[in-house]
């Protein structure tokens, strides 16, 4: 293989493992706006919650890492249970707007209150994973990139099984589909909407662990929560599916940009790489791949 | 078909709906005023009027969708007036909608497996916990849901989504949603409506196949009026959200209040 296509392959890997990250991210954001129409400004902040406690957790209160995870996955549970609950339920029936204020300022909310809690400094959340870079032919990649493109596929993998083949996931469906009819149905659809925040808890645990030990955490670890929307818009607001790919793509685009483009200008493409492609979807496509086309009948 | 109000299973007196009185503004308009109406167990009750007379309204205070301002809906005693929909369903009423509203997305199965929704007992928590009953427990409504699906001759379109459907077979599909929760009362809100001749009579067999061999009591919104008259025990009618007559087919013909409703005398009210 020539040294181009060596470097080629390299950047696509190192892409599509990064994009895989992002698309477990997102995935937390379409879970919520697939089964209760809310859009989730907080989602990168989520991550940064889930980052801190388990960091706490580990350097602090040093538990083992596995129980570290429980613990943190179990707390994460619990907060989109009390989110929906406590702050989401009272704006049913409200135009879509209050409840993207709301949940605005709950992310305002996290990063003020996180440094309070958690302390300002960055922290390390080291994964026993070493840091030998895994080679995988003519390219490698960090562990951690390889972790997060397990967990990412893991994920992916379980809730397709769930939206398909479970009785709570169709019933989320029906749910997302029509909330009237599901009701209909006896679906107690304020139930279906705290799950589908409980998931988002869960997914967001897991994007916090292995974001977290990439990056370090800290409150800038919600920062992350930006990629979420050229990701969503690019493969539909409301499908997983697109989420994945929607995530890789966004990954590809970022390392290709910086490996061809950012010689040339000193570098930065790579930044806004993925909101231009965003803007250009938007313009031809503003359902994204494959979010559902919804026609309004007038 | 014949008339069948004579049918001895239906017992008068033995009313297993009754909503009493209700009312319901929007704003400054009355869609329902002061309505009651009885409906004897294992009856086919019909809601006729002309367009915007408050029936679709009826049906939805009676489901739970709409909190009556005044009056109360009983079902077998039980004062349902302030329950939600889904505790509605709970408790034994199943509904169709006027437009279709299947979920789109969805298999014809999947539909129905979900119209059996009210019956599973295992809920978010205990169904990921006591995972295996449920697998056994699906069985049970899988069985349950194929009795339907061959009750309406679904067979083949077990798979499909039921957004690929004709009008017809969704119509067909949605009150096999409403029998998979084993209702004790059916609301029907125009399962005819739209469709062809053949379709027609083929629906209003099937309801009568409901009514009669389920024994599930039908509330039925229609405005094919050969239909009603065939397969209702009682009829009532609406007329600008007012209760103008109830009683047999055969009498509510008779009814000149009825005759001006649908003629329209001066105003010029809407046809049927």
């Amino acid at each position: 293989m020539s040294e181009d296509l060596e470097f080629a392959f390299s950047l696509l890997l190192n892409g599509a493992s990064i994009g895989l990250m992002y698309a477990l991210i997102a995935l937390g954001f379409v879970l919520v706006y697939k089964a209760t129409d809310a859009i989730n400004f907080a989602q990168g902040e989520f991550v940064m919650l889930a980052g801190l406690i388990v960091a706490m957790l580990l350097s602090f209160v040093g538990m083992p890492l596995i129980v570290a995870v429980v613990v943190t996955l179990a707390v994460m549970v619990g907060f989109g249970f009390g989110l929906e609950r406590v702050v989401l339920r009272p704006l049913l029936g409200r135009p879509v707007v209050a409840v993207i204020m709301a949940t605005i300022g709950l992310a305002a909310i996290l990063r003020g209150v996180g440094p309070v809690v958690f302390g300002s400094e960055t922290r390390a959340l080291t994964l026993p994973i070493g840091d030998e870079p895994i080679v995988l032919g003519p390219a490698s990649l960090p562990p951690i990139q390889v972790v997060g493109a397990v967990v990412a596929i893991t994920l992916f993998l379980a809730f397709s099984w769930f939206f398909k083949k479970s009785r709570m996931g169709v019933a989320m469906r029906a749910v997302a589909d029509n909330q009237q009819v599901a009701q209909a149905m006896g679906i107690n659809v304020e139930r279906y909407f705290a799950l589908a925040w409980a998931m988002a808890g869960v997914v967001s645990a897991l994007g916090g662990i292995v974001w977290g030990s990439m990056l370090g955490v800290d409150v800038h670890l919600a920062l992350v929560g930006l990629k979420v929307f050229p990701v969503v818009i690019l493969g539909g607001l409301d499908s997983i599916g697109g989420a994945l790919v929607g995530g890789l793509i966004i990954g590809i685009v970022e390392s290709l940009a910086a490996g061809y483009l950012d010689p040339y200008v000193g570098g930065g493409t790579k930044d806004f790489a993925p909101y231009v492609l965003m803007i250009l979807v938007l313009m031809i496509r503003p359902y994204g791949i494959f979010g559902k086309r919804k026609i309004e009948r007038v | 078909m014949g008339a069948s109000a004579q049918r001895a299973d239906v017992r008068e007196g033995d009313n297993q709906l009754v909503v009493k009185g209700v009312s319901k503004r929007f704003g400054g308009v009355t869609a329902v005023q002061d309505v009651s109406l009885e409906v004897p167990r294992g009856s086919i009750v019909s809601i006729i009027g002309p367009n915007g007379a408050g029936k679709t309204s009826l049906l939805n205070m009676i489901s739970g969708f709409y909190k009556p301002d005044t009056g109360q809906v009983i079902l077998e005693g039980q004062d349902i007036t302030q329950k939600k929909p889904s505790d509605v369903a709970a408790l034994g009423i199943a509904r169709t909608f006027q437009n279709i509203a299947l979920f789109s997305g969805l298999t014809v199965l999947d539909n129905l497996m979900l119209g059996r929704h009210v019956l599973m007992k295992s809920g978010v928590l205990s169904s990921v916990i006591y995972w295996g009953m449920a697998q056994k427990e699906d069985i049970a409504h899988r069985e349950a849901v194929e009795e339907i699906i061959e009750f309406l001759k679904l067979q083949d379109l077990r798979k499909q989504p039921t957004s690929a459907l004709a009008y017809g077979l969704r119509k067909r599909v949605e009150l096999g949603r409403a029998l998979a929760s084993e209702p004790k009362v059916l609301l029907l809100d125009e399962p005819m409506g739209g469709m062809n001749q053949d379709e027609k009579e083929d629906m209003a067999r099937y309801v009568l196949d409901v009514n009669q061999e389920r024994g599930v009591t039908v509330v039925l919104i229609e405005h094919d009026m050969g239909v009603v008259m065939d397969i209702s025990d009682r009829v009532v009618v609406l007329d600008r959200g007012r209760g103008i007559a109830v009683g047999t087919p055969e009498e509510v013909q008779r009814n000149p209040k009825v005759v001006e409703a649908y003629l329209g005398k001066s105003k010029g009210g809407g046809g049927a």
